[in-house]
């Protein structure tokens, strides 16, 4: 058994690696990902590794870049590309959505799109104006993509290979805030489905759902819950599209209270339909409103208010204890 | 059937004028579109053949025939869906009427290992590749959403966002490259198209990446209501040069033009030599789609001088005036076009709707738990409704 500490941009490194080794057929596109590596250095050494042919260096034209992997995949390639920024993917939507997600079901199953989109997301960093986006829910909405993010090191590595194998479209979120973070990846394991949520912490007073960044934050609030004397269970939801129900409800018919944790604006987030669908199953397990704590619909801020704008530790234990208090 | 290249063949007799294809001058800051520099022309409107430097074609009596009756059957098959969406079989049609020679000259220069990227319009196109034509109707009378599959005919499903499909030839196209094979990629798109980024952004990844692929253009004078000159300042194929590649204007009423510089274009791309532009001049006779009104944006005139130019006419007089084909023929062929217009009404009212279940086919490759979820409780619905009638008995 292989167990390696790695950084979670190492971890999708490794994974990229093997994915480019096992399948011929996969390719890395995208801007800047061939000499520099991208300007993450996801993808460091690769072009180095496999050549120009299959990490490829592409125009700065991102609709071409999802356009043309839609081509490639048609001919039987496995395109992994990678939007710089969140906030570059939207001359891509158009193809991601009219496109990509739609193409299987328009020839009645006949094709498959096999097509990764990689896009950095997330604030917390301190970054200019369209780099810092929560873009997630505007995927989950379109039937036909799946919309994957990871919080740790293990999750980069095995989702990064399952997106890879997957016949679908998979948008895949990299909290580019915790690209340095390190963790434990036991490269040999069989993981769960894509999709499945995982119970990060064990708790019975109180439920916390994040994914990607915002799950290191809820498993610190949780941690400074406990010195309150409240026990908090945290779930790593893992998947926004689709969602795993089935975990969230066992863990509210338990603790009978619910908080939803991400950095996307609240009003229309992936917080209200996990709120709504919770609602409609535990309703008489909940001892209070499902809560949602998020960002705020406006503009994301400047680098210098953005720990204003994104829930951190008090904003998540004032939710908790709202909740708690009904 | 694919026409063979005849190229080192003898001009036939009639082709000795040579000609060149006169152009009334008119400064392009006039009329940038209206004006026809360097259209690649090899029937005249009168049925003359000429001849143009760079592209020579021969092709035998049988050849000429058959795409005579590639362009009669399809405007046939097209003619039949427009009455079929009058009689509200279908629910919209787009109808092709004036671009037979555009499609079948572009299409009939194709290799069976060749790939077509259609937008919505390709019906000669498709004809040439082998897809049934009823196949074409499903998404005109609502049973889906282009189901054939597209494999079968290396023919895309058509696509309805204006120039999407241009970026999926070239990336088709560069995955062509990467396979070392020596097929080639065709694009079709308007000349509204051209406008979209899409468009401008596959230019650019099949220059910088030599990808083996031919955009065609159809330039029928309308985006709907909006003419070429709402479009572009310059004539379309001039653009490929700013990306570095050749672009070229054939006239796109004359099948065997169109057939020289598509074939020209494809060989071109098979060498390794990368993308062109080819731009046929041609004119969309009828309405946009069936939805449009075209009275109200352009003058009877304009059509009437397009007439003139018909492109199936044009081979007609040619085919009498060498006695190509003889009244046999031509007889023969109006019987294969009524039996053909027949099939496809039948096979268009015979089309049964789709199962309800069908909503959630397809939606997944792998599956997805909520699709499940949600199949199930339609399901459920559904069964409600079946069991109350039951009751009610
Ligand atoms: C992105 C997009 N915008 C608008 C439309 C609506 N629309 C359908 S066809 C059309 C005109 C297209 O003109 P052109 O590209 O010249 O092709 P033609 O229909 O004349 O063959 C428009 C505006 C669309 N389908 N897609």
């Amino acid at each position: 058994m292989a167990m390696e500490k790695m950084s979670i941009a190492k971890a999708l490194n490794e994974s990229l690696r093997k994915a480019l080794d096992t399948d011929p057929k996969v390719l890395i596109m995208g801007e800047d990902v061939g000499k520099l590596g991208g300007v993450f250095r996801i993808t460091d050494g690769l072009q180095k590794d496999f050549g120009e042919d299959r990490v490829i260096d592409t125009p700065l034209a991102e609709s071409g870049i999802v356009g043309t992997a839609i081509g490639l995949a048609l001919r039987g390639y496995r395109p992994i590309v990678e939007i710089q920024f969140d906030g570059f993917v939207f001359p891509a939507y158009d193809q991601i959505v009219t496109q990509l997600a739609k193409m299987h079901a328009r020839a009645l199953g006949k094709i498959k799109l096999p097509v990764v989109v990689r896009i950095p997301y997330g604030g917390g960093i301190g970054a200019v104006e369209h780099h810092s986006e929560s873009p997630e829910a505007l995927f989950a909405h379109v039937a036909g993509l799946k919309v994957v993010s990871p919080s740790n090191a293990s999750d980069a590595y095995w989702m990064m290979q399952q997106a890879v194998q997957s016949d679908d479209p998979i948008i895949f979120f990299e909290p580019k805030r915790r690209y340095w973070d390190k963790g434990e990846v036991e490269t040999d394991s069989i993981p769960g489905p894509l999709h499945r949520a995982a119970v990060a912490r064990t708790g019975s007073d109180l439920t916390l759902v994040a994914y990607g960044p915002m799950v290191k934050v809820c498993l610190e609030a949780a941690a400074a819950a406990q010195e309150e004397g409240k026990s908090i269970e945290v779930l790593d939801l893992r998947s926004m599209s689709p969602i795993d129900f089935d975990t969230i409800q066992t863990s509210v018919e338990k603790t009978g209270r619910l908080v939803v944790v991400h950095e996307a604006p609240v009003f229309y987030g992936s917080g209200a339909e996990i709120a709504a669908r919770i609602t409609e199953r535990c309703f008489y397990h909940l001892e209070a409103p499902v809560l949602r704590v998020g960002g705020y619909h406006a503009p994301y801020p400047p680098a210098r208010l953005e720990d204003e704008y994104l829930p951190g530790l008090d904003r998540v234990l004032d939710a908790v204890d709202r909740s708690l208090a009904y | 059937m694919t026409v063979e290249s005849t190229a080192a063949r003898k001009p036939r007799r009639s082709s000795k004028r040579t000609s060149a294809v006169k152009t009334t001058a008119k400064t392009p800051a006039e009329t940038p579109q209206s004006s026809e520099p360097e259209l690649v022309q090899l029937l005249t409107p009168e049925g003359e053949r000429v001849e143009h430097p760079d592209y020579q074609i021969d092709l035998t009596a049988e050849e000429l025939r058959g795409l005579y009756r590639d362009m009669v059957l399809t405007r046939r098959f097209d003619a039949e869906a427009t009455a079929l969406q009058r009689q509200g079989e279908l629910g919209l049609w787009a109808s092709l009427l004036g671009q037979e020679a555009a499609q079948i000259g572009s299409g009939r220069a194709l290799r069976d290992d060749d790939y077509v990227f259609p937008t919505y319009r390709e019906h000669g196109v498709a004809w040439c590749r082998g897809v049934d034509p009823t196949n074409l109707l499903g998404m005109f009378r609502g049973v889906n959403h282009g189901g054939w599959d597209p494999n079968t005919n290396n023919f895309h499903l058509y696509t309805i966002v204006i120039g999407s499909q241009t970026l999926h030839a070239t990336g088709y196209a560069m995955g062509v490259a990467k396979d070392g094979a020596d097929s080639a990629v065709i694009a079709y798109f308007g000349d509204g198209a051209s406008s979209q980024g899409d468009v401008a952004e596959s230019f650019t990844f099949s220059a910088v990446y030599n990808a083996p692929v031919v955009f065609f253009c159809q330039n029928n004078q309308w985006a709907i209501s909006e003419p070429t000159e709402k479009q572009t300042r310059v004539p379309l194929y001039q653009r490929a040069q700013g990306f570095g590649f050749p672009g070229v204007r054939v006239d796109g009423n004359d099948v065997l033009a169109c057939l020289a510089v598509t074939r020209s274009a494809l060989e071109r791309a098979r060498r390794g030599e990368g993308p062109t532009l080819v731009e046929a001049f041609t004119y969309r006779m009828g309405a946009h789609t069936t939805s449009d009104d075209p009275t109200k944006y352009r003058a009877d005139e304009e059509r009437a001088s397009w007439e003139a130019k018909d492109p199936i006419l044009r081979l007609r007089t040619h085919l009498e005036k060498e006695g190509t084909a003889d009244e046999a023929f031509f007889t023969a062929l109006e019987a294969e076009s009524e039996a053909l217009g027949k099939r496809v009404r039948e096979a268009v009212r015979a089309m049964p709707d789709p199962d309800r279940m069908a909503i959630f086919d397809h939606a997944y490759a792998d599956g997805n738990p909520l699709v499940d979820e949600e199949r199930a409780q339609f399901a459920a619905y559904q069964a409600s409704f079946a069991d109350s009638a039951e009751e009610g008995k």
